[in-house]
C-alpha cells in the first residue's frame, strides 16, 4: 500500500502544483477501489481454504460474498460521489477486517457442524451468513450516512438528543421484558426475535454527545483553579460532568454486569476532556475516579473478583472459571509462527470463539505473523482516524474524529489484551472481526463518520470553507 | 488540542503495539510451555490428525502409522507384534508413549525443530506436517535370535557393536503386543492394558535397560581389570583358592562353587580363575585391591554413570562404604552390586574395543517424512576402561573361559569368542540370576553380548553356561551374519 509519499502533500492532502502556484488536488479514489477489491479477494481467498481444508464441498455462500463484494462497491461509489476527498485507506482496511472476521465464522460453523454430525446432535445453523446480513446491512447504513450526513457539523446540533439516546440505548436492556440476560450480562434487548446489543450503538452516541458538549465547555473546562504538585486542577463545580458519567460507567457495571462496556466508556470520556480541556489533571483525576470504580466494584462484585483472580492466574482454575482464557492461550500456542493455517486448528475449543476470543481463533489458524498484519491493521486505522481529526478545521469534528477513533482503539485494546491476558478479561466484541450485528453495524457508522470528517480535512480550503457559512454552530 | 490529539494518537498505536508485543510472547517464547501444560488436549490432537513417522530397521517399519476412516485419521501398527517391544515401546491414545515412542516422539510427531524448512514448505502448501522417521542401529536377525533364545523365559539380551556403542539387540522377556494399546476401541485397549498392569511377570518391564540386579560372577571381568590396572598382578599371577575362606569380622565362609579348591596346594592363577569363575581367589583378590579400585574401574565400564539410548538406563552400581567382607562379596558381583545387561554388555563390547568404552545408542538416522537423511548419528566414546595391552589379556582370559573354562556353550566354530558366566544369588531360597557375557570377532565384525535369565537357573554356576551362554551364542552368531 505504498499510495503516499508524504513529502510531498501538504496537511489535508493538498499537492502544490509549483509551475502554476495552484492547488492540484487529488481524491485518490481509484486507490481506495483497487484496495477494496484486494480486501474483498483476501476474504474470498480465506474462504475458500476454509472450504479446500476442511473437506466442506458446499460453497453456498458464493451468492452472499458476491452480494457483500457489491455492497463494497457501492460504499466506494457513494464515498466517490458525496465525500470525493476522503481517507481512501479506511474503508479497505475494515473491510478487510470483516471480511476476515466472515472466513473465521465461517470456518468455525464447519467445526460445530462437524461437532454435531459426531455427536449425532441436530446441524446448527450457521452463523456466518447472518453475519454476511449484518454486513450489508451495516454498507447500507454505511451509505445511507455518507449521503444523508453531509457535513459533520450538523451532528453537533444533536448533542443532547444524542446523550439522552445514548443513555437510554446503555439502559435499555433493563426494561422489563426486552431486556435478555446471555452470560452473565444483561447487555442485550430482543425484540421481534432479533436481539440487539443496544451498548453498541450507544457507544457513538455518546462520542456525538461528549464532542458537542465539550465544545461548548471546553474554555471553562480549561480554567485552572490551583495548582497540585505540578498538575493544574480544574474548579470543582467543572469537575461535576466527569463524577456524572462516572457514576453512569458504574451503573453499567452494577446493573448490567459488563465491565467492558463501562472501561469503554470511561476512558472515552476522559479521553475527550483531556483532549477538549488540554488538562493532564483531567486524566490524573479520571485515573483516580478509575482506581476507586475499579476497587469498589471489586469488593462488591463476586464476578469482578473472579475476573481478577483469573487473570492472575488462569492456569490454577483450567477447567473452572479460567478456562475459557486457558484455551485461548492454548490457541495461540497451537498456532505459533506462522500458524496451523485456514481450516487445520482447533478454534473451536475456545468458548465465545466466533465473538470475544476470535482473535484467539485467527491467532492459532494464522499465527503471530498473521494475527500482527490483522492489530497492525488497527494501526492503520487509529492513525487514519487521527489524521481526520488533526486535518480537520472545526472544534467539534476534531473531538467527534479523536473520540470515534478512541472507541475503535479503546475497544481492540480491551477485548484483545483480554484474551490474550494482559489485561483482566472483559466481555466486548472485536471491532469488524467478531460475530455481531449490533457490534458491526455501530462501527461501520463510526467509520462512515470518520470517513465523511477525513473528506472535510482533505478537501480543498474554498469548498470547505463554502460549507462552514451554512452551517450555524448550535 | 493538536498536541493533545497526538498524544491520543501515539498513546492508542502504543496500545496496540503493546498487544502485538504480547501476542509475540505467547506465540513465541512461551508457546513451548503452554504446549507442555498437562490439560492442552490439542497437543494429542495434534498429533492423532498428523501422520506419525515410521521406525525402521534396515528399510523394514517395525512402527508405522496407518490410515484408516475413523475420527482419529491414524492407526499406529507395530507389524513384527511384540519383538520388538523392547525398542518401540507403545503409542496409545489413552495410556501415552513409552520407551522409543516417547523419547523420540518430537521427531515422529513431527515437532522437532530439525523439520523447520519440511514444516515451512507444508505451510506454503497448507498441508499438515507429517512426522519424521528414525532409523535403529538394531540388527533384525539379531534381535530375532535374542527373542527367539528368550521365549518363555524371563529375562534381557543386550548386543553391542564395540567399536561404536551402537546396540544390535535389545530384548525382554515375556513381552505384549503394542498393537494391542495403541487400537482406537478405549473397551479392549483398556482389558490389555489392566491385564498387562496387573501381571506378576510385568511383560511392560524393559529388563534390558530398566532392571538392574546382582552380576554375580560376570563382575568378576571388573575385578581382573582393576587387578591388572593395578600393575601388580599379570594374568600368571599367582592367587591363594582354597575351597572356602573366612571372611573378615565375620562367622560366614564364602565357598567355591565346585566346593573343591582352584587348584593345586590351593592356588591359582589370575586367568585360570577367571576360567573356572574361582570365588575364593576373586573375593581374595577384591580385598587385596580394596573397594575403592573396584568402583574406579566399575565406573570407567559405566557403572553409576546414566545412559540414555535414547531412553534412559537404570544406573548399574557399585556400593559404598564397604567393610572388608562386603568388599569381597562384592568382588564377586554378590552383596549390594546391581547391573543391567546393558551394563555387562558394556564391560564385554569395552574389553573386545581394546579397552574403549562406547556410548550405546540405538537411532542412527534421524529422517525427514520424506525420508531424506537428516542426521546421522555419531559415535560417542564413554572413556577408556582399561590400556589396550590389559584389553589384549582380557580377551586372551576371556576365550579361556570359552574354549576351556565354564563357557563353553558359547562357542562358535571358526570365531574367536570370549565370555565369562555368572550366577547371582538372589534372595535366599529364590532361583538364582544366570548371567552370561562376551563378544565375538569375525574379520573385521565384532559383538558384544549380555543375556541375563531372571531367576532363571539353579543356584550352581552351571546355569551361566547352560542357559544363558547359549542364546548368547545364537545372537553373536546371527549378529556376525552366521
Amino acid at each position: 500500500m505504498s499510495v503516499e509519499s508524504e513529502d510531498t502533500w501538504l496537511p489535508g492532502g493538498h499537492q502544490v502544483n509549483a509551475a502554476f502556484g495552484q492547488y492540484k488536488v487529488s481524491t485518490r479514489r481509484g486507490i481506495e477501489l483497487a484496495l477494496l477489491m484486494g480486501a474483498w479477494l483476501i476474504g474470498v481467498f480465506a474462504w475458500v481454504l476454509v472450504d479446500v481444508t476442511t473437506q466442506s464441498t458446499s460453497l453456498a455462500g458464493w451468492t452472499s460474498l458476491l452480494s457483500a463484494g457489491l455492497l463494497l462497491v457501492l460504499a466506494h461509489l457513494a464515498v466517490r460521489w458525496q465525500a470525493p476527498y476522503a481517507d481512501p485507506v479506511l474503508l479497505p482496511c475494515v473491510a478487510l477486517l470483516n471480511m476476515l472476521g466472515l472466513a473465521m465464522i465461517h470456518r468455525l460453523d464447519i467445526a460445530n457442524s462437524v461437532r454435531a454430525v459426531a455427536n449425532g446432535s441436530p446441524i446448527p445453523t450457521p452463523d456466518v451468513y447472518l453475519q454476511l446480513t449484518w454486513m450489508v446491512i451495516g454498507l447500507i447504513l454505511f451509505i445511507a450516512t455518507i449521503v444523508t450526513v453531509s457535513d459533520h457539523r450538523v451532528l453537533a446540533r444533536f448533542t443532547f438528543t444524542s446523550g439522552f439516546v445514548g443513555v437510554g440505548l446503555l439502559f435499555l436492556p433493563l426494561v422489563p421484558g426486552i431486556g435478555n440476560v446471555v452470560n452473565g450480562g444483561r447487555l442485550w434487548i430482543s425484540v421481534l426475535g432479533f436481539t440487539f446489543q443496544p451498548g453498541e450503538l450507544a457507544k457513538l452516541a455518546l462520542t456525538i454527545f461528549f464532542a458537542g458538549f465539550l465544545v461548548q465547555r471546553r474554555h471553562a473546562l480549561a480554567t485552572v483553579s490551583r495548582k497540585v504538585a505540578g498538575l493544574e486542577f480544574p474548579r470543582a463545580r467543572n469537575v461535576g460532568p466527569l463524577l456524572l458519567l462516572w457514576l453512569v460507567a458504574l451503573l453499567v457495571l452494577v446493573l448490567e454486569h459488563d465491565l467492558g462496556t463501562s472501561l469503554l466508556l470511561f476512558g472515552l470520556f476522559t479521553v475527550m476532556l483531556y483532549v477538549a480541556s488540554g488538562r493532564r489533571s483531567w486524566a490524573a483525576i479520571s485515573s483516580v475516579l478509575l482506581l476507586v470504580g475499579g476497587s469498589a466494584a471489586y469488593h462488591a462484585f463476586g464476578h469482578v473478583r473472579i475476573r481478577f483472580s483469573v487473570w492472575i492466574d488462569p492456569f490454577s482454575q483450567a477447567s473452572g472459571d479460567g478456562f475459557q482464557i486457558v484455551q485461548s492461550l492454548y490457541g495461540l500456542a497451537n498456532g505459533g509462527l506462522f500458524g496451523t493455517g485456514w481450516g487445520q486448528g482447533y478454534p473451536q475449543l475456545v468458548p465465545f470463539a466466533k465473538t470475544d476470543f476470535i482473535t484467539s481463533a485467527l491467532g492459532e489458524e494464522l499465527g503471530l505473523v498473521g494475527l500482527s498484519a490483522i492489530l497492525m491493521i488497527y494501526v492503520i486505522v487509529i492513525e487514519r482516524g487521527a489524521r481526520a481529526a488533526i486535518g480537520t478545521r472545526d472544534a467539534f469534528g476534531n473531538l467527534l474524529a479523536i473520540g470515534l477513533t478512541t472507541v475503535l482503539g479503546l475497544q481492540t485494546f480491551i477485548v484483545i489484551g483480554g484474551v490474550t491476558r494482559l489485561i483482566p478479561l472483559t466481555g466486548l466484541t472485536t471491532p469488524f472481526l467478531s460475530y455481531g450485528g449490533s457490534s458491526l453495524v455501530a462501527n461501520y457508522l463510526i467509520i462512515a463518520l470518520l470517513i465523511r470528517i477525513s473528506h472535510s480535512a482533505r478537501a480543498p480550503q474554498e469548498l470547505a470553507e463554502g460549507a462552514i457559512t451554512t452551517v450555524s454552530m448550535p | 488540542m493538536m498536541r493533545q490529539m497526538n498524544r491520543v494518537t501515539g498513546a492508542l498505536i502504543f496500545l496496540i503495539l503493546l498487544l502485538i508485543a504480547n501476542v509475540s510472547y505467547i506465540q513465541v517464547f512461551e508457546a513451548k510451555q503452554l504446549r507442555s501444560e498437562p490439560g492442552n488436549q490439542r497437543v494429542l490432537l495434534n498429533e492423532y490428525s498428523r501422520q506419525r513417522g515410521p521406525i525402521l530397521v534396515g528399510s523394514k517399519s517395525i512402527a508405522y502409522s496407518a490410515e484408516t476412516s475413523d475420527a482419529l485419521k491414524y492407526l499406529r501398527t507395530y507389524p513384527e507384534g511384540s519383538a520388538y517391544a523392547a525398542v518401540t515401546g507403545f503409542y496409545s491414545q489413552v495410556y501415552g508413549a513409552t520407551a522409543l515412542e516417547q523419547s523420540e516422539n518430537d521427531i515422529l510427531a513431527g515437532n522437532d525443530s530439525r523439520f523447520f524448512v519440511n514444516r515451512l514448505q507444508q505451510l506454503l502448501a497448507n498441508r499438515k506436517p507429517a512426522g519424521g522417521a528414525i532409523r535403529l542401529t538394531i540388527n533384525a536377525a539379531a534381535q530375532q535370535a535374542a527373542m527367539r533364545g528368550l521365549a518363555g523365559r524371563t529375562g534381557a539380551v543386550v548386543a553391542i557393536d564395540p567399536t561404536t556403542g551402537a546396540l544390535l539387540a535389545l530384548a525382554s522377556s515375556p513381552s505384549f503386543d503394542p498393537n494391542l494399546l495403541s487400537s482406537h476401541d478405549p473397551n479392549s485397549m483398556q482389558t490389555t492394558y489392566d491385564k498387562l498392569m496387573n501381571d506378576p511377570q510385568q511383560p511392560t518391564l524393559n529388563r534390558a535397560l530398566a532392571m538392574a540386579l546382582p552380576p554375580g560372577s560376570t563382575f568378576k571381568l571388573v575385578t581382573a581389570a582393576a587387578a591388572l590396572e593395578s600393575g601388580r598382578y599379570s594374568m600368571h599371577s599367582v592367587l591363594p583358592g582354597p575351597a572356602r575362606i573366612k571372611l573378615p569380622q565375620s562367622s560366614h565362609y564364602l565357598n567355591n562353587w565346585t566346593g573343591a579348591a582352584c587348584g593345586p596346594n590351593n592356588k591359582t592363577t589370575l586367568a585360570h580363575a577367571l576360567a573356572i569363575s574361582c570365588n575364593t581367589a576373586f573375593a581374595w583378590l577384591g580385598m587385596k585391591l580394596g573397594a575403592e579400585a573396584l568402583r574406579s574401574q566399575a565406573k570407567k565400564f559405566g557403572f553409576d554413570s546414566s545412559f540414555t539410548v535414547p531412553m534412559t538406563a537404570a544406573d548399574s552400581h557399585f556400593p559404598s562404604n564397604l567393610d572388608q567382607a562386603q568388599t569381597a562379596m562384592s568382588a564377586i558381583g554378590q552383596f549390594d552390586v546391581k547391573a543391567t545387561a546393558l551394563q555387562m554388555a558394556m564391560v564385554s563390547a569395552s574389553i573386545a574395543n581394546g579397552g574403549v568404552t562406547m556410548s550405546p545408542y540405538l537411532v542412527s538416522q534421524i529422517l525427514g517424512p520424506d525420508l531424506n537423511t537428516l542426521q546421522n548419528a555419531a559415535p560417542i566414546a564413554f572413556g577408556r576402561s582399561v590400556s589396550a595391552k590389559n584389553a589384549t589379556t582380557l580377551q586372551s582370559m576371556m576365550m579361556d573361559v570359552v574354549n576351556s573354562g565354564t563357557g563353553s556353550n558359547a562357542k562358535i566354530f571358526g570365531v574367536k569368542v570370549g565370555g565369562k558366566t555368572g550366577t547371582a544369588q538372589n534372595a535366599p531360597g529364590s532361583p538364582a540370576h544366570a548371567w552370561f557375557t562376551g563378544w565375538a570377532k569375525s574379520g573385521s565384525t565384532r559383538v558384544a553380548v549380555a543375556v541375563v535369565l531372571q531367576n532363571g537357573g539353579g543356584a550352581r554356576e552351571i546355569s551361566g553356561n547352560g542357559l544363558a551362554a547359549p542364546i548368547a551364542r545364537a545372537v553373536m552368531r546371527a549378529a556376525l551374519g552366521q
